[in-house]
């Protein structure tokens, strides 16, 4: 309620008309025809790009708590790896790692006859399996490190009272340890789950169809070449609200801190 | 492993004994933070374990729980003995999480856990440690929030709270595992002035029924009223103990005196 006040605040008021006076100028002065030809496409390539970014997400911040835990309180031959892989995967260009699996694994494959006749063939003769495993990867090089500091900036204490109430090691990971290192995570988790959406157009190099993959089509097919990239801005921008939205109210739920 | 009888003085080992230590040491590297100390405490007691900053009075609490290794002695809780490696390090880990169980342990610091209300806090060890039924737990943590008078704090988070009623809640926390011993480990010291109160006058309430409870605590006037026996340790050694009308009534002492005096 008193969002709605204060979005009827004077100010506001001469924003949300300009805004809209915007949306109406481009609405009637630029092109849109092509649109309906290519709605099916274009609802195919946004539901692509968010599967994998959710996919991506997900398997790569389950990678990213064994990583984290590796560096945070690992021994050596743990930590060293988990380490290194961290540095690799933030030091190299994301692009690069696609490629690097896509065009090299995925031009390795096929010499050996046993990996053709495997069951896993259909799908390692596609694309999107590199994608999701590039992806996923990255997402885990980068969220490694944020969980290794997540898992160090729990408070000493309370693991301490874990153990002093007779907790086994485990269920201080899971009921304790973990819970708070991710909750100490979820703001940097919000913005890196931004990037990663934003990386996803990286995908259409190796000629998976998502929602970019599709704007570039429209250009190709219509030389229009404006329209398309606003539309697709105003998707992609759509999609990070949500997201931030989503991490909003996951902060919310447990409200660790007075505010 | 020592046999029984060796070197444990001929007492009665009784049912009514709730914890007995026998010459613990305790080490950091080459510095001897205890020395050898020793105490029983039987159903009901209230030893208060008093003593200047570096005395050793919290590095004994935390041994007493293995959250420190012992460098050696016997630790017996309920009668049975903690097994210990040579070197303090405890032989069976299950065995020193459930014997951690049957100790109630309130830190300084509070340490509730700042991720679940308090409600959770208070039902987290005896549903997810002990087994016992959500339904149960949750009554019971009821009850003992009532207790400690959080009764409408049970879902707040901690940050959201005073340091007395965190204090109050890690009291009801410890609680909740019905433990054979409490262990305080200056459960004010963290507290700002007016907060204190609250809390002793709980931990007194638990004296009152007859809790048993190990007491490291700087509040002198408090320890003269709940305690049934005194230690006073000084450089990881007893220097003098007995009821509380002596320690603190006619001390003998002279350090003992001097540090009275200086916490007066």
């Amino acid at each position: 309620m008193s969002a709605f006040r204060a979005a009827l605040l004077p100010h506001r008021i001469v924003m949300i008309l300009l805004t809209l006076a915007l949306v109406a100028w481009c609405a009637y002065s630029m092109r849109w025809d092509w649109i309906p030809k290519y709605a099916d496409l274009a609802l195919e390539g946004l539901w692509r790009t968010i599967w994998i970014l959710i996919v991506t997400t997900i398997l790569g911040f389950l990678l990213a708590i064994p990583l984290g835990l590796a560096q945070a309180v690992g021994p050596w031959y743990l930590s060293a790896p988990a380490k290194a892989f961290c540095t690799i995967i933030r030091g190299t260009p994301l692009l690069l790692q696609i490629w690097l699996l896509y065009f090299g694994l995925g031009s390795l494959f096929p010499q050996f006859p046993w990996i053709r006749e495997s069951e896993l063939w259909p799908y390692l003769r596609q694309a999107w399996p590199y994608a999701v495993l590039a992806l996923s990867l990255s997402y885990a090089g980068y969220e490694g490190e944020v969980m290794r500091g997540a898992f160090s900036g729990v408070a000493k204490g309370q693991i301490e009272a874990a153990k002093a109430f007779g907790m086994s090691r485990f269920t201080i990971f899971r009921r304790i340890w973990l819970p708070q290192a991710i909750q100490n995570a979820l703001p940097t988790l919000g913005g890196e789950t931004i990037l990663q959406l934003k990386a996803t157009p990286l995908v259409a190099s190796i000629t998976i169809i998502d929602i970019y993959a599709v704007a570039s089509r429209v250009r190709q097919d219509t030389f229009i070449v404006y329209e398309p990239l606003l539309l697709l801005a105003v998707i992609y921008m759509a999609i990070a609200g949500i997201i931030a939205l989503f991490f909003k109210w996951l902060e919310g739920r447990v409200p660790v801190k007075a505010r | 492993m020592q046999s029984e009888d060796d070197n444990t003085p001929d007492r009665a080992t009784g049912a009514d004994e709730a914890i007995r230590v026998e010459d613990l040491h305790k080490s950091f590297a080459s510095l001897e933070v205890l020395k050898g100390v020793s105490l029983t405490a039987r159903k009901g007691d209230v030893v208060a374990i008093i003593g200047g900053s570096g005395s050793g009075k919290s590095t004994f609490l935390r041994c007493v729980n293995f959250l420190e290794y012992p460098t050696a002695g016997r630790i017996f809780v309920a009668g049975e003995e903690i097994r210990m490696k040579p070197g303090g390090a405890p032989a069976d880990r299950r065995q020193i999480e459930r014997i951690r169980t049957r100790l109630g342990m309130v830190f300084q610091s509070f340490n509730l856990w700042s991720h679940r209300t308090l409600l959770e806090n208070v039902i987290e060890v005896p549903v997810h440690v002990l087994g016992i039924p959500k339904a149960d737990a949750i009554k019971r943590a009821e009850t003992l929030l009532a207790r400690v008078g959080l009764s409408e704090k049970a879902s707040t988070y901690p940050a959201f709270l005073s340091g007395g009623q965190q204090q109050r809640a890690a009291i009801a926390r410890a609680l909740a595992i019905d433990p054979a011993v409490m262990l305080f480990d200056e459960p004010t010291s963290a507290l700002d002035p007016e907060l204190v109160g609250e809390v002793l006058s709980v931990i007194r309430d638990l004296a009152r029924e007859g809790r048993t409870m190990l007491l490291v605590t700087h509040e002198m006037k408090f320890a003269r009223e709940v305690a049934s026996h005194v230690i006073y340790l000084h450089n990881g050694a007893i220097e003098e103990q007995g009821p509380p009308e002596v320690v603190f009534g006619a001390p003998n002492s002279e350090r003992l005196k001097q540090f009275l005096k200086t916490v007066a």
